[in-house]
């Protein structure tokens, strides 16, 4: 039987054109998808949990579900301060139970937003965002920008689907282009091997080859610049590729600012890049119908954060006085964009929400996840949907294994390891059905393919029994 | 010697994370350290040797590889993962992101072994007291 129209729940691009081949409820094979979305519906089961899991005299040992429920209802209701962390990989109607969760138990609950895109929000939140949705980028962008995002391998279709290698409606795709570079490419290093047969001392006596200049298309044409510090796969498709100094995004950003207002800069380079390649890159962006800059964990995690995605919004704002030009952060898990939606709708912040005075309250740096744990703030915590043991940095990770923890996820991870109580769940989107959000806020359905194993309960109706039982325990 | 870190994501850390985050193609795709050639001759390490990287924070040992795509001499790459987690700080400097890309590491060939998932952590985090 085969399933079509399946939304893929693995990055934030969510592909919602996935066919899936299902027999005698397991998925032999899956079409449409990319590396790690097939990885994901081909390879879900292989090291699956099915048992819940309590932790006795220092080991996991298994239990029935209503124990490990209530093992963890009476930690988050006995705790003072307990943090609830995860959520960008179920769906909203799951968050919005974990929303009720954190206000009933008055903790702190937090999303993988702040180890990703916490500063584009906290920007977003300085700025604004002028956005659109991403069937716009692949029928009308003329000039699409990647800085220090590297989709080839963490949105691996999201250059096929809608930018640089889609078929737009007017706009064309840039594939010929790119494999007549490729085969130029070649030919170039065919030569250099050649040259080195004949050369004392073989290749390595010749001087490396330098670096191919393309010729940029005729202005009508769809054009892809990256901005990286590294050449990465998605680079060697751009048709320019700036590469910066680790940590010099600010300074290029602001250096382009100036550049667009016609300023004159005294300097020969800016972060290790030459003057004249910013002045190029100024004059396409100046000169492009429809510009779009999408940006990755390149700014948000390198040093300046929040102010790197503030140049960028403002180098954008700038823009528009020229022409149309658009940003848009490049969201990682499928859902942490509906993560933030679902916060911001019950609590009106998207991330890093503490309700232990009874009323939601935002602080990023105090509340947010990594900083409650490396204060030792937290006396419990809830994971759903997330391995914060190997996403976060040494200090945050010590503090958590130490403190009461309950993980609900459908395998073992390092974080699942060090729990006390291990529940497991359905993979949202194979086996459960729900609602996730794409990188540019459109919301699609997650369907429910295969049955989950027998006793496996979706992530909705757990937390559902862990709040009813926190409000026994509380006496509600 | 001195170099400068970037964190990030690889194909391989997307798909074997997916798959199994305790099984040896994960500790393959992410506990790696991948370097520029000028710099694997200057520490001479040969490519899959082990090398030590430090912070002030702590240290790891990874597997050195030969990177194509990182052109500086002085930069290195490790994936996403939490062998590289375990040596980085927790200051966010008020935003509640960590600084993860672009730091300072302290690179040496060591004969030191990589070590597994659950090894690490329980070398590092101790083990789990119920």
């Amino acid at each position: 039987m085969m399933v079509s129209g399946v939304t893929c729940p693995f990055c934030g691009c969510c592909c919602d054109d996935v066919e899936v081949i299902v027999e005698d409820n397991k998925i032999v094979d899956v079409r449409n998808a990319c590396a790690l979305g097939a990885s994901k519906f081909m390879d879900y089961g292989k090291h699956r949990n099915t048992k819940p899991l309590i932790r006795k005299r220092g080991e996991l040992v298994e239990a029935t579900l209503d124990e490990a429920i209530r093992r963890c209802a009476e930690m988050l209701a006995e705790a003072y301060y307990p943090l609830l962390y995860g959520w960008s990989n179920t769906s909203c109607e799951a968050i919005k139970v974990g929303l009720e969760l954190a206000e009933e138990v008055g903790g702190v609950i937090d999303n993988t937003t702040t180890t990703c895109h916490g500063p584009s929000i906290l920007a977003i939140q300085e700025v604004g965002l002028p956005a659109c949705t991403l069937g716009q980028i692949r029928h009308r962008a003329d000039l699409v920008i990647y800085w220090g995002s590297n989709p080839w391998c963490a949105h691996p279709r999201h250059l096929e689907r809608y930018t640089a290698l889609a078929e737009g409606r007017f706009q064309r795709a840039i594939w010929k282009r790119y494999l007549s570079r490729l085969i130029l490419e070649s030919a170039r290093k065919k030569r250099y091997r050649v040259a080195g047969l004949v050369t004392k001392g073989g290749a390595a006596a010749l001087p490396p080859p330098k670096e191919e200049t393309w010729m940029l298309p005729p202005p009508e044409e769809r054009k892809l610049v990256v901005v990286d510090v590294q050449k990465t796969r998605t680079a060697d498709l751009a048709d320019i590729f700036i590469r910066a100094e680790p940590g010099g995004d600010y300074e290029i950003l602001q250096a382009l600012r100036a550049l667009i207002r016609d300023e004159e800069l005294d300097v020969d380079e800016v972060a290790g890049v030459p003057i004249e390649r910013l002045e190029e890159l100024a004059d396409l962006m100046v000169n492009a119908r429809f510009g779009m800059l999408f940006f990755g964990l390149g700014l948000t995690m390198s040093v300046g954060k929040s102010r790197n995605i503030e140049a960028a919004i403002k180098l954008v704002r700038d823009l528009n006085k020229y022409t149309k030009f658009l940003i848009m952060p490049m969201r990682g898990h499928f859902n942490v964009t509906g993560a933030n939606v679902v916060s911001t709708w019950q609590t009106g912040y998207p991330y890093a929400v503490d309700f232990s005075h009874g009323y939601p309250r935002y602080n990023p740096g105090e509340t947010s996840a990594v900083d409650v744990l490396s204060r030792g703030d937290a006396d419990a915590a809830l994971v759903i949907a997330s391995d914060p043991a190997s996403s976060f940095p040494r200090r945050a990770v010590e503090n958590l294994v130490k403190m009461p923890l309950a993980v609900i996820d459908p395998c073992i991870t390092p974080t699942a390891m060090n729990a006390d109580v291990v529940i497991p769940t359905s993979f949202v989107g194979i086996e459960a059905e729900g609602t996730t959000y794409r990188m540019d806020h459109v919301p699609l359905p997650l369907k429910k393919i295969v049955e989950p194993p027998s006793g496996i309960l979706s992530d909705e109706e757990i937390l559902r029994k862990i709040l009813d039982e926190v409000r026994k325990i509380k006496g509600k | 010697m001195d170099f400068i870190l970037i964190t990030g994501r690889t194909i391989d850390q997307g798909k074997f994370k997916e798959h199994a985050k305790l099984s040896k193609e994960y500790e393959e795709s992410v506990a790696v350290c991948e370097m520029h050639a000028e710099d694997m001759k200057r520490l001479s390490v040969e490519e899959g040797g082990n090398v030590k990287v430090s912070t002030d924070i702590g240290s790891i040992v990874v597997k050195a590889k030969r990177s194509k795509r990182i052109r500086r001499p002085g930069v290195v790459f490790i994936p996403f993962g939490p062998w590289v987690n375990a040596i980085l700080s927790s200051e966010t400097d008020g935003t509640g992101m960590p600084h993860l890309k672009g730091f300072k590491v302290r690179i040496e060939p060591t004969c030191e072994p990589v070590q597994g998932l659950r090894e690490m952590f329980l070398k590092i985090y101790g083990g789990k007291k119920s």
